[in-house]
């Protein structure tokens, strides 16, 4: 009879949850080395042990490995992370499980600004500073996501908040070609590259002001675990529970814009991933609950990043592919499979 | 109407009030003047006709709309003035607000419940866990346990609510048509626990029913709601009367019959040609069949306080009367031979024959002595 109690339940989920969490950080590691380790140079592992924890600071493979390896590897991680953050903050707040930061126009949003302060003068003077294209890029997503929240206010299906997203993206897309029509030759090779999504050329700068961002915006939502899982209850009754709706629908917007933002920012638009990694999370975990979800999401976001990234770069050595390419060919399938299964429940 | 209010009570024993209470959608009022006193442990109920702002008053004293006017004060606190956070530790809600949850069981949903006792993080402790289970089998949805919520019936999902509810352990509880969806079985466990719940710990229960027969039965005031129209609220017994709730409601076919709370179709129109003798509750069936089927008939000769009577008050086209208790008299038995001899068909059953009822027996041998009418014996 011991067997049939809550207790019980929870013990043997908290057991999956360790398993989960194990497997996702041994995955995690794995993809670390494997990145750091991969590449049209070839370093040896032994030499990889050497430079990072020895710290010989002399030679061209101390600087692929310091300066191109370790910040890409990182910031695919970070990147990886928000994304996957964003985009179940957004399902959430929707209530619909294909929400995310692609599918919504935010990164459309976020790279129209973004492309704007990068083309304008504003832009050139001293160059572009890390805050100030993350900036610009929140800016572009608070737009984006004011315009779907508007028409999802009138719209209540799942599919038409979809197809605001799209629509609100192709006007983004709109702007920014118009404003690229004005850009020197100069720009547009950097912000061409940019758009199409690419973790390549990160330095530890922008390492740095990523894992800043994104780490505080990271304790912000695991602190909210709670009403988030309130809130999953539905509005009515997360009020009932005790919490402030209106307050807690503007962070959750807030909190979903700074990631996304923060990923377009420093790695231009990136889909699928929202939607993909956290709905493939909680399956894996067969939970929604937030305290573990939070986590987890975030985790296995910065793999799947890594993962993408490393093929991005290797499938097609020396030729590079566009980040956004790999994460739709993986991602995409997932979500046309949710939405089957889905629909056959 | 009969006024409950005021009735030498101190207005600090009341645990719940509403004064002049005014409710609606943006700033346009549906009702108001709503006066509400409740006890603890007492059962409130709202009834009346779709649309006629019973969730709107329960979604304004819950604190989802804002008032328009007028007060609510539960326990000391005016409603406006407790922030969610303490409402939540109050009261707990029951609504109709479809619940889709992903990869949460029953348990899960339930132990949303203890969401204002936990901390920061909100993780439940072991003393949660027990309240959750215990809730659970205080509603008999202990066996949904592990079962994910999205795949139970309506029926189910209404009856894990209720546990959840339960399990924040308010002192108000507010329904919103709890019973939709349940079947006979679990309409009466369900108000059978609020009943328990009122009673053994004090809860006061405020909801809205559909059920009038239900609503009667179950509530210490029942308060009748109509869009622009405010009634005083009062006890089940002095609200549910035929006039009343022909009034409320808006029907003319038909009848509620204010004893036993049912409804009854609207009799059959037309000529009777077929008349019914039966007692104790025998004809009863007989009068539905031939009310389904259409046919208008008489029914007699009927004691007043014969069960069948009740019934064919509301389905027969005239009923021959007898007083209580007397053997059947000159002109009554006059009035029911004429009836009978005018019908193509008499339907009887069983009937228990005494000293009172021997002219009754005589009425039916001379029928079934004529060839022109129909007789049919239903045991």
């Amino acid at each position: 009879m011991t067997e049939n109690t809550f207790h019980y339940e929870n013990l043997r989920r908290r057991s999956r949850y360790a398993a989960v969490f194990v497997i996702m950080l041994s995955a995690f590691l794995a993809m670390v080395m494997i990145n750091i380790n991969t590449g049209t140079v070839d370093i040896s592992a032994a030499e990889i042990g050497r430079i990072i924890f020895a710290g010989g600071k002399e030679g061209t493979e101390y600087r692929i490995i310091w300066l191109i390896r370790m910040p890409r590897v990182l910031m695919a991680a970070i990147l990886g992370g928000a994304l996957s953050l964003s985009g179940f903050l957004l399902q959430t707040f929707f209530h619909n499980p294909v929400a995310g930061p692609y599918i919504l126009g935010i990164s459309s949003g976020a790279k129209m600004t973004v492309a704007l302060v990068m083309i304008f003068p504003l832009g050139r003077i001293g160059g572009m500073s890390s805050f100030a294209l993350v900036g610009a890029a929140f800016a572009g997503s608070l737009i984006s996501v004011g315009f779907v929240l508007l028409v999802s206010k009138r719209l209540q299906s799942m599919s038409s908040l979809l197809v605001a997203g799209i629509m609100i993206s192709y006007i983004c897309s709109a702007v920014t070609d118009f404003i690229v029509t004005f850009a020197e030759d100069s720009d547009i090779v950097n912000l061409r590259g940019w758009s199409m999504g690419s973790f390549s050329g990160m330095s530890w700068g922008n390492v740095k002001v990523g894992a800043l961002i994104i780490g505080a915006a990271f304790l912000l939502t695991f602190l909210l675990s709670k009403p988030i899982g309130a809130y999953q209850m539905g509005e009515a009754y997360a009020r009932s529970m005790g919490v402030d709706i209106r307050m807690f629908r503007v962070i959750l917007i807030v909190l979903s814009s700074v990631f996304s933002a923060c990923v377009t920012a420093f790695a231009g638009p990136i889909s699928f991933v929202g939607i993909a990694v956290p709905q493939l999370v909680k399956l894996a975990l067969q939970t929604s609950k937030p305290l573990i979800v939070i986590p987890a999401s975030f985790l296995g976001g910065a793999v799947f990043c890594m993962f993408c990234d490393l093929t991005a770069r290797m499938a097609f050595a020396p030729l590079e592919l566009n980040i956004s390419t790999v994460t739709s060919v993986f991602g995409a399938p997932v979500v046309i499979w949710m939405l089957i299964r889905r629909s056959a429940n | 109407m009969v006024i409950v209010k005021g009735r030498n009570h101190n207005m600090a024993d009341y645990y719940f009030r509403t004064e002049d209470l005014k409710v609606g959608y943006e700033g346009r009022a549906l009702l108001e003047g709503i006066d509400i006193c409740l006890g603890r442990g007492e059962i409130l109920t709202l009834v009346g006709p779709n649309g006629a702002g019973k969730s709107t008053i329960l979604k304004s004293i819950t604190k989802q709309l804002r008032l328009l006017g007028g007060r609510v004060i539960i326990g000391e606190k005016e409603l406006p003035k407790l922030t969610y956070q303490e409402l939540s530790r109050k009261m707990a809600v029951v609504l109709t607000e479809r619940v889709r949850p992903e990869l949460m069981t029953c348990r899960d949903i339930v132990a949303t419940g203890r969401y204002p006792y936990t901390g920061r993080l909100g993780i439940l402790g072991r003393e949660d866990e027990e309240k959750v289970d215990e809730a659970m089998e205080l509603v008999k949805v202990k066996e949904l346990g592990s079962r994910l919520f999205t795949a139970l019936s309506d029926g189910q999902k209404q009856r894990v609510l209720l546990a959840r509810a339960i399990c924040q352990e308010p002192e108000i509880l507010v329904l919103d048509e709890p019973t939709s969806f349940l079947d006979i079985k679990y309409k009466l466990e369900l108000l059978a626990v609020l009943r328990k719940m009122a009673k053994e710990r004090g809860i006061t229960v405020i909801m809205s029913l559909h059920e009038i027969d239900l609503a009667g039965k179950v509530s210490d005031k029942v308060m009748p709601v109509k869009a622009g129209c405010v009634y005083d609220y009062g006890y089940p017994e002095d609200i549910f009367r035929e006039e009343f709730i022909r009034q409320l409601y808006d029907f003319d076919k038909g009848s509620f019959d204010p004893v036993f709370g049912s409804i009854e179709l609207p009799k059959a129109e037309g000529e009777a040609e077929t008349m019914v003798i039966s007692a104790c509750g025998r004809g009863i069936p007989v009068y539905r069949r031939l009310q389904k089927e259409g046919i208008p008939f008489i029914a007699g000769i009927l004691y007043r306080n014969d069960v069948d009577c009740r019934l064919a008050r509301y389905l027969a086209r005239r009923v021959i009367l007898e007083e209580p208790f007397r053997p059947i008299s000159d002109p009554v038995y006059r009035e029911a031979k004429e009836a009978a001899l005018k019908s193509r068909k008499v339907i009887y059953t069983d009937i228990p024959w005494g000293s009172c009822n021997e002219r009754l027996r005589e009425l039916l041998e001379e029928v079934r002595l004529r060839e022109e009418i129909v007789c049919e014996y239903i045991p």
